[in-house]
């Protein structure tokens, strides 16, 4: 009977497609010439690579420059030589700055520095937990509301005050001028497939570029301060805003479009009557992202004066202080994990009322205006009275937490190292000295015609031709040999973070408890800064490629998880029945039916995988992971080798178009 | 494979018995997807390829190929075919939702085709209305707001389209659930806002996008006698698409039968069964119950000379299901008479013949 | 219903607790004491300062700035910035002095000059040591270790995973000028740079080892407040002779003393400013630089605080600055 009827609602999208079939018998044949392909080009390269061990290499010492690099330095130093009296200069970034600087001061003045007169901002703690709780209960519901009443006192309790309100308002007017731009190029990339083709590879860029390689142009153009803070913020903050406003935009039903324009509709009303309102959910999951990834960047900023919690960080990192710069990192996942929640809740609050019934709504209203007279009442006091605008206490849970830190981060260095550099080893003898090897000592034309018989193979040959594009722009950039240890690394840790990701997936997937217990772990994962964890990681293991591993498995994993975590829980309940009813064990439903079955979820894990891992070059390059991240991190720090710097960054950007593109081209034809 | 326009007279009492001006008249209908598609029409090499040899040579899909038909006012035409035989393409082009690649749309003696896209959009506001497969309703708005949706883009009053729409809320029998959300009605019920949508414009002209395919039997069966009772009550054109046989013969005054996008045969519903055009109707229609369909026009014979010529009259477009008893009971051979002309005679035997055929194949 | 019943109760005790403050208000109003720093913006002005990203910097400025602040009732604007950006700021105004400068001569060239937004305002009296240096258990199990001719006997001790086979020498934050390459591979040496990335990796690399009598080698640098937490040997290398570092491909001699200097804004330097006259008198020695660094980094004093320790233990000193 349900066969009956579900069989005329998939005949009818065969109806609408109309595909020709028959690839099925031959797709089998193919997998297993595939697999033999792939064999092929290994022992090809294992081969070659014995043979030719050495050759060709084209590596570039520490303080080699290649003429690409000095280029690059020549035109960043004729940018800055001129910027008084370039008119681009005068009249159009020195405006930008402007705005975006009198934006950031005037939050700032409300909540975060003393201004006019005052010694105190305009609005004191209590106003802002009023402001923050009322905000949450409005847009989201009264269990946010809760939790960001907790979470900003908390900030306060750490004695954090001061700074996270500036991290906030830092934060706050990035995503804002972020949103303001991408939200309309979202939607017009959503509209028009022309636009998102051409959009697609700078969002890429923006998103994959290391920040170091841009902060210091960007101080040339934007001055030091808070313009360019919000600048450096939001080109990394706004893709995600932008990709998933599109993808929003895209994802309404087609039905309810055609709907609309067989009912006349104009294009302008489609998109405001139907598009829009429909695609609100998404996009507010969109602002959710970009405030994480403006979250990300809150240390990063720091670098180049950003006020807030990030510059607490790296202050307390200078002397090692791990406690203080725990306890900051701390406030930071506090704040990310209240705006997550908040914005998750207010994506999902329209249907949430919806289902509540309608009596609750009638009482909306006015309890919308007495919660504003409340938090207005707030306001008030906490812009008059003293004990309301400066949060009380000397924070002294702050010092408790930095202590407890502290102490575990000793104890951990103590009792843990001997293990720690076992298995440091193994990895680093058994898997990755040996891969590293095989891709810095090939010589380059090898490992470049590997890549892209391996790309085409997975990927088929549209992802072959832009690997062979981005290996012949690899060679270019001049840092091929950096590259390709950068490459090892990547990776190896991607190894790890899958071999994490299916193992805390599966077991988040099957199981609702351990994923409510082992999310939130995740979600502090993913924002608290890298550099917090840093330190201790350097006492565990050392200045090595392998703690810059560990450091990217750590940022990376969460993302890997959560991902397949999802794909194993989206498998159909009757599927797993169906194989219980057949008598399979819990090990072989996991292998032989969710983990198949949430391939396309392991497949898009691998990609945002490697993305995150990338992410983390640089970051690696501060711990002893050489190569690309130090290239970058040394452009940032001297002058002569700004343009090697830029160069290696340029080479991440492009290792990450290479493999997302292989990887989403491999997705695509695993689940075609 | 022309199709098959059997030329008989029709069995109801539609108005084409005066031959009217038809509503729509597609003429010469092509849609082609894939690089140059525009083309393939024009190709008569191309134009005769099956629609896999036309793929492999030129890469396009034909999805609708020389399509006509006319509709007549008042009618409800149904347009019946399998899984990409073209039916959703061919009633989209109707309104140019897909752009058709060639051909002809007169409706009401315009060319829908040459309509620029201001024309196209008052012939789409206050002409045409479409009632989909998937309904295609928007989830933010409650039920009144989505059956005014049609008037608030034609740019009327809220009020006034507001009292509008709860006629028509009413007129579907949907009273009470004005300020629900499409989420929290059932299928069945979120089709009768789909349906109260389309007639709230009062268009000319019904389109129906496999609307009942998603739904329950049992719901489908309502809904079909909702469409039945409403044709009644508003009298609407209707052009209905549908791969649902039983469907196509409860609604259709004539029916389409289409195959990888051509016609395979246009005619009333006992024209089908009675005069299959080729193997491909003749096996569609091989399960239905014929007695319920064909009427004795169908079945009669021609008068032989020793027939016995006293017995009872019937008319010719008389159901085999309903003549049954008559039949039977007549000691004599049934005349079939029409105008005062006898056009044969009914026997028990063609009568079993129709009724033990059908115990047959069940 | 319940939920419309928890969203009543919800307002209730909103409105409950609203009444609650407002009876209960009273206390200190903002505005009642205002405080003094900010009317003795006399005849200073802003004063922008630099702060570069280790504890040594830190500790000038913190002193700078306090004395800047309390003797000379400046508003001083502390930025912490690298020093490519910090000397990129003289350009666009934005920075007014940096108080701590190792060498860089390439920037002194681009910014003094040729851009002449620079000036040079004298020395800080600070040495710069720049070498290799071992932990202390080192250099006191194998005294000849702080001699490089004897490095190669020991190569295989300082291998690690890092190192493809030779002895590692760990070197640190790319901002520091380095001839490490250049030196093992003039003086022959069985050794590979391994670049911890950043001065946190390296102290931390040092801190165990000295710890855990680990084998490590790396450039380091003083002053350095961790030097006062662990004594590191310098490892002595061929000895500097002007020019002996011209090429820097072909440098076998070590590091000079730097004389650490300070630098200004051309701008700055011509506003009259007392601020500057300070930044050009500020001289003291590693000592002192040392006690305030320990005091911010190890006694974990706020830089303010720190400052104003050292200062009322120095009033001698500090008055000749602003005599």
């Amino acid at each position: 009977m349900t066969v009956a009827v579900e069989k005329p609602e998939n005949a009818d999208k065969a109806d609408k497609v109309d595909k020709p079939e028959g690839s099925a018998p031959v797709a089998g044949a193919r997998r297993i010439s595939r697999r033999m392909m792939l064999a092929a080009i290994l022992v090809a390269w294992l081969v070659l690579f014995a043979v030719l061990r050495g050759k060709h290499t084209l590596t570039l010492a520490a303080a080699d420059l290649t003429d690409l690099h000095r280029w690059f330095n020549d035109v960043n130093d004729s940018i800055g030589a001129d910027r008084n009296s370039n008119p681009l200069f005068l009249y159009f970034f020195n405006e930008i700055r402007l705005v975006i600087d009198n934006l950031v001061t005037f939050v700032q003045d409300l909540i975060s520095q003393s201004s006019a007169g005052r010694s105190v901002p305009q609005i004191g703690w209590l106003g802002v937990v009023g402001i923050a709780g009322y905000v949450s209960w409005a847009v989201g519901n009264w269990r946010v509301a809760l939790l960001a009443v907790a979470g900003f006192t908390f900030l306060g309790l750490q004695g954090l005050w001061q700074e996270s309100m500036d991290t906030l308002a830092l934060t706050l007017s990035a995503v804002f001028v972020a949103l303001l731009f991408a939200i309309p190029l979202g939607v017009w990339a959503g509209l028009s497939d022309r636009f998102n083709r051409i959009m697609t590879p700078f969002l890429d860029f923006m998103q994959t570029m290391p920040t170091f390689v841009y902060l210091a142009p960007l101080t040339l153009f934007f001055l030091i301060g808070p313009a360019s803070a919000t600048i450096a913020t939001l080109i990394y903050a706004a893709p995600p805003a932008i990709r998933i406003t599109a993808h929003a935009i895209r994802s309404v039903p087609e039905t309810t479009v055609e709907a609309a324009d067989s009912m006349g509709a104009t294009q302008r009303q489609t998109l405001l009557k139907v598009l829009l309102p429909m695609s609100r959910r998404t996009v507010v999951m969109g602002i959710n992202q970009t405030i994480m990834a403006a979250l990300a960047m809150v240390t990063i900023a720091a670098l180049i004066d950003a006020p807030g919690l990030g510059k607490t960080v790296v202050q307390a990192l200078q002397s090692l202080d791990v406690g203080t710069a725990f306890n900051a990192g701390l406030a930071i996942v506090v704040m990310a994990i209240v705006l997550d929640r908040v914005t998750t809740a207010a994506s999902g609050r329209a249907e949430a009322a919806r289902s509540s019934g309608n009596r609750f709504l009638k009482w909306r209203r006015p309890l919308l205006a007495a919660g504003g007279v409340a938090a207005a009442v707030l306001v008030y006091l906490s812009h008059t009275y003293v004990w309301a605008a400066e949060f009380p206490g000397e924070g002294s849970t702050g010092s408790t937490i930095a202590r407890a830190a502290d102490n575990v981060t000793t104890w951990a260095q103590d009792n843990l190292s001997g293990v720690t550099n076992a298995f440091r080893d193994a990895i680093t003898n058994g898997l990755l000295n040996p891969f590293q090897t095989l891709l810095t000592d090939s010589p380059w034309w090898l490992v470049g015609a590997a890549l892209v018989g391996l790309g085409t193979v997975l990927g088929g040959w549209r992802a072959g031709v832009t690997t062979a594009v981005c290996v012949g722009l690899l060679v270019g950039t001049g840092v091929w040999s950096d590259g390709m240890t950068t490459l090892a690394s990547t990776v190896v840790a991607t190894v790890l973070v899958m071999l994490l990701g299916v193992v805390c997936g599966v077991w988040m997937g099957r199981s609702p408890l351990v994923d409510r217990l082992l999310r939130p772990t995740l979600d502090a994962a993913q924002v608290m800064p890298p550099f917090v964890y840093l330190v201790p990681f350097l006492a565990l293991f050392g200045a090595t490629r392998f703690t810059a591993i560990v450091a990217a498995v750590v940022y990376a994993a969460p993302v890997a998880i959560k991902i397949i975590a999802d794909g194993v829980r989206a498998v159909p309940e009757t599927t797993v029945e169906a194989a219980t009813a057949a008598g399979c064990n819990t090990w072989q439903i996991i292998t032989k039916v969710q983990l198949p079955m949430s391939r396309s979820a392991l497949t898009l894990a691998t990609n945002q995988g490697l993305i995150y891992v990338l992410s983390m070059v640089v970051v690696g390059g501060l711990v002893g992971a050489g190569a690309l991240g130090y290239d970058v991190v040394a452009g940032f720090s001297q002058g002569q080798l700004y343009g090697k710097g830029l160069a290696a960054g340029l080479a991440i950007v492009l290792l990450g178009v290479m493999f997302d593109r292989i990887t989403q081209a491999a997705a695509r034809r695993t689940s075609a | 494979m022309t199709p098959a326009t059997t030329e008989v007279p029709q069995r109801r009492g539609t108005p084409q018995d005066q031959a009217p001006t038809p509503v729509i008249s597609v003429r010469n209908l092509w849609k082609v997807f894939g690089p140059k598609a525009d083309q393939v029409p024009d190709s008569e090499e191309l134009c005769g390829l099956t629609r896999r040899e036309l793929m492999d040579r030129t890469g396009c899909t034909a999805a609708v190929r020389d399509v006509n038909f006319e509709v007549s006012p008042g009618e409800v035409f149904v347009v019946m075919g399998l899984s990409g035989s073209g039916k959703s393409t061919l009633v989209r082009c109707l309104t140019r939702l897909i752009e058709p690649t060639a051909g002809e749309i007169v409706f009401e003696g315009e060319d829908i085709r040459d309509a620029d896209h201001k024309r196209l959009r008052e012939l789409r506001r206050s002409k045409f209305s479409m009632v989909f497969q998937h309904f295609g309703l928007l989830p933010h708005r409650r039920v009144v707001d989505n059956v005014s949706f049609g008037l608030e883009i034609r740019g009327m009053g809220k009020a006034e389209r507001t009292k509008r729409a709860l006629e028509v809320v009413e007129l579907v029998g949907l009273s009470g659930y004005e300020n629900s959300y499409p989420d929290q009605l059932s299928g069945g019920m979120q089709q009768r806002v789909g349906l109260a949508r389309a007639l709230a414009g009062d268009p000319d002209v019904l389109l129906f996008d496999e609307p009942f395919s998603a739904l329950d039997p049992l719901i489908r069966r309502d809904m079909q006698n909702e469409v039945i009772r409403l044709h009644h009550e508003v009298g609407k054109t209707m052009v209905f698409i549908t791969h649902d046989l039983s469907e196509a013969l409860k609604l259709g005054d004539r029916i389409l039968i289409m195959r990888d996008g051509k016609m395979v045969q246009c005619g009333t519903g006992d024209e089908l069964v009675g005069a299959p055009a080729d193997d491909y109707v003749r096996d569609f229609v091989r399960d239905v119950p014929r007695g319920q369909v064909l009427t004795l026009r169908w079945i009669m014979r021609p008068v032989e000379p020793d027939d016995a010529l006293d017995g009872p009259e019937l008319g010719p477009d008389v159901v085999v299901r309903e003549a049954t008893r008559a039949v039977l009971a007549a000691e004599k051979p049934v005349k079939v008479v029409e105008n005062g002309k006898l056009l044969g005679i009914v026997g028990d035997e063609e009568i079993l013949a129709v009724v033990a055929g059908q115990e047959g194949d069940m | 219903m319940a939920r419309q019943a928890r969203q009543w109760r919800a307002g209730a005790a909103g409105i409950a607790v609203l009444g609650l403050t407002l009876t209960a208000c009273g206390g200190a109003k903002v505005g009642d004491d205002s405080a003094g720093g900010s009317d003795s913006s006399g005849k200073c002005g802003t004063f922008n300062l630099a702060v570069n990203p280790w504890v040594g910097y830190e500790a000038n400025a913190a002193v700078v700035a306090y004395v800047a602040e309390q003797d000379l009732g400046c508003k001083v604007t502390k930025k912490d910035l690298k020093e490519e950006i910090a000397w990129q700021g003289f350009g666009t105004g934005e920075v007014d002095a940096v108080i701590e400068n190792w060498g860089h001569d390439d920037l002194k060239k681009k910014y003094i000059t040729d851009q002449k937004t620079a000036v040079d305002a004298g020395l800080t009296g600070n040495k710069g040591l720049i070498g290799w240096y071992v932990p202390p258990w080192l250099a006191k199990a194998h005294p000849d270790i702080t001699d490089w001719k004897s490095l190669d006997k020991y190569a295989s001790k300082f291998k690690t995973s890092e190192s493809g086979g030779k002895g590692q020498l760990l070197d640190g934050d790319p901002s520091f000028v380095t001839n490490d390459e250049a030196l093992v591979k003039n003086l022959d040496l069985d050794f590979k740079v391994v670049y911890a990335g950043s001065e946190t990796a390296l102290i931390q690399a040092f801190r165990k080892a000295e710890k855990n009598k680990e084998w490590v080698i790396g450039y380091f640098y003083e002053p350095q407040w961790f030097m006062s937490e662990v004594p590191l040997a310098k490892v002595k290398l061929p000895e500097y002779k002007d020019g002996c570092d011209a090429d820097a491909a072909k440098v076998a001699c070590d590091y000079p003393v730097y004389e650490l200097d300070k630098i200004a804004s051309a701008k700055f330097a011509k506003s009259g400013s007392p601020a500057y006259d300070l930044v050009k008198n500020f001289t003291w020695t590693n000592e002192d630089q040392n006690t305030v660094a320990k005091y911010i980094a190890v006694d974990k004093m706020s830089p303010e605080a720190a400052a104003k320790k050292w200062v009322e233990a120095n009033r001698d000193k500090v008055d000749a600055w602003i005599k």
